[in-house]
């Protein structure tokens, strides 16, 4: 079925200099392989295109049911020279929960 | 065999709760083993601002909650050796030091015995040309402005030596955050500095501390997705380490938050770049291969990191003037507010085109798009329906004067723009940049020393 991945996954920023990280991890570790083909560094480059990032670059974590996603050049500079409110990126997690996801099948949710 | 050794957290930033250690310590004090409270408060520019401070009075330069923080737990820790380890020292570790000892004077307590760690300041070791040649991206340190900090970080061996010299108190300025918890394991555990696999898991002990309360609920809930009982009164977390390395993170009883696999795992990748290569002064520390198991309530083991040889050169955060950051906001509520709100926009962008047409200024419509929205962006063509906007207008220059003119203008909004504006506000702040640069391990000296009568 068709979902937004902040149904079944979680997200959490980071911030060094003008660079950002994004753990992504899933709530059920058996959703990570369709995650992982879905959630590719095109894909997460397309949701943050109108900040025009240098570079994504995808770590995957398979043990802990998770993915790093680093996306160069997408702060505006960074805490110290954005103009922005969030210059930490904070609220940009959720920016990529909004992606939407095929999953076939969610534990304890009937379809 | 050797004892199970118990560290908590009680603060993960400058302006962190100052009763968050209480309950932690309540917790430590029924531990059986070796125990120490760690305390980060000191992010990159939190530096340099106490570096401003230390120039306007050599008595500051240090973070000034740390009274606050000290002073419900001060007397318990001394009693039940629990060993206070924080970075709360920021450019003046000595000076915090030596109210530390008032601070006990004051409690009617024995002085405590407490050591400095210095050495991590290297502004009067290297000029700005030698800093601009080790400079690792970017070309700031090049325009020759004058620097207002630039510390290197230390690693977790001062710390070690500290507690080894028998302080009860160890205060530092920049340190790796993680070094924190690895100090007092290397400390406790005799690990030597060569142990990479055991430095990879005091690392990873002091990763998953150092923000306090986002290991145990905070900075993770998401309500219906993701609930966290009772946040408002979150307990910081407490790690609780084997001589293996391996570790539990736990929280106190009695207190709000959650540690699960999630909480967990989030925060084990917070502000990580490439998992296999996170880089501290100590140790390169490699969690792909850590398992996270839950092994009871609010307990979550953590195991399996893996260490490589420390890397041959120390970062050092370098920090500039940055100039002046100003931003004014103005609402607009009610019946129609998004298309006045919009026509303030336009407003504004056309006065300044007028008088400062070089200066760059960003505008947000905040109930619209704001946070996740661009500077440059246009205010959205199919405005929604929100009915109360925030008009936010934010530039950066080099003087007051300059952003003066932006702050001005939207102060100006009220008689001369559209209907119904209201509540500006306004202020102009001066900012810090900062850069990283690469130092060579034999330009630092850390330095470790005891302050007042407990020396």
């Amino acid at each position: 079925m068709q979902l937004r991945l902040h149904e079944v996954a979680n997200a959490r920023t980071g911030d060094k200099g003008n660079r950002l990280n994004i753990a992504v991890v899933c709530r059920d570790p058996a959703h990570y392989p369709e995650l992982a083909r879905q959630l590719t560094p095109e894909r997460v480059a397309q949701a943050f295109i109108a900040r025009r990032p240098s570079k994504v670059v995808r770590y995957e974590l398979p043990k802990l049911a998770a993915f790093n996603f680093v996306l160069d050049d997408v702060l505006e500079g960074g805490v110290n020279s954005s103009l922005g409110l969030d210059g930490h990126g904070k609220s940009l997690s959720f920016l990529l929960l909004d992606l939407t996801v095929d999953i076939a099948e969610i534990k304890g949710r009937k379809t | 065999m050797a004892p199970t050794v118990f560290i908590g957290c009680g603060a993960g930033f400058a302006g962190d709760r100052t009763d968050a250690a209480g309950p932690v310590i309540d917790s430590l004090a029924a531990c059986d083993g070796p125990r120490f409270i760690m305390f980060e408060m000191l992010a990159e520019r939190t530096l340099a601002l106490a570096q401003l401070e230390r120039r306007a009075d050599p008595a500051y330069g240090y973070n000034r909650a740390l009274v606050a923080i000290l002073q419900p737990i001060l007397a318990r820790c001394l009693d039940r050796n629990i060993k206070i380890i924080g970075n709360f020292g920021a450019a003046n570790p000595r000076a915090a030091a030596e109210r530390m000892i008032t601070l006990a004077r004051e409690l009617g307590l024995k002085p405590p015995r407490i050591a400095v760690v210095e050495g991590d300041d290297i502004s009067g070791t290297l000029n700005i040309d030698e800093l601009a040649r080790r400079e690792t991206d970017g070309t700031l340190l090049k325009h020759g402005k004058p620097i207002v900090s630039a510390n290197v970080y230390l690693g977790a061996q001062p710390i070690a030596r500290a507690l080894d010299l028998g302080a009860q108190i160890v205060v530092t300025g920049r340190v790796a955050d993680s070094a924190l918890a690895l100090g007092p394991l290397m400390h406790a555990f005799g690990w030597s500095a060569d142990d990479w696999d055991m430095l990879a898991a005091g690392t990873m002990a002091g990763h998953l501390l150092e923000c306090g309360a986002q290991v145990t609920g905070g900075y993770y809930a998401d309500p219906g997705f993701k609930d966290v009982p009772h946040l408002d009164n979150v307990g910081y977390p407490i790690a609780e380490i084997s001589s293996d390395g391996a570790m539990v993170i736990t929280k106190p009883h009695g207190t709000g938050g959650l540690v699960n696999r999630q909480t967990v795992v989030e925060q084990l990748l917070y502000e990580i770049h490439d998992p296999a290569s996170y880089l501290v002064p100590d140790v390169v520390l490699d969690i792909t291969d850590v398992s996270v198991d839950e092994i009871g309530p609010d307990r979550v083991r953590v195991s399996g990191s893996r260490g490589k040889p420390a890397p041959p050169t120390l970062k050092a955060t370098v920090c500039l003037d940055g100039g002046v950051l100003g931003e004014a906001e103005i609402s607009y509520a009610g019946i129609n507010a998004p298309r006045r709100a919009k026509l303030a926009a336009e407003i504004i962008a056309a006065r300044m085109r007028k008088r400062a047409p070089k200066l760059q200024f960003r505008t947000d419509m905040v109930g619209e798009i704001s946070v996740h929205g661009t500077t440059g962006q246009v205010a959205p063509n199919d405005l929604g329906n929100c009915r109360d906007v925030r008009l936010r207008f934010a530039a950066g220059a080099e003087s007051a004067a300059e952003v003066a003119v932006l702050l001005d203008e939207v102060e100006a909004l009220y008689c001369a723009g559209p209907a119904g504006g209201a509540g500006v506000r306004r202020h102009a702040t001066p900012r810090l940049i900062s850069t990283s640069c690469l130092i060579e391990r034999d330009k630092v000296m850390p330095r470790v020393s005891f302050v007042g009568e407990g020396a």
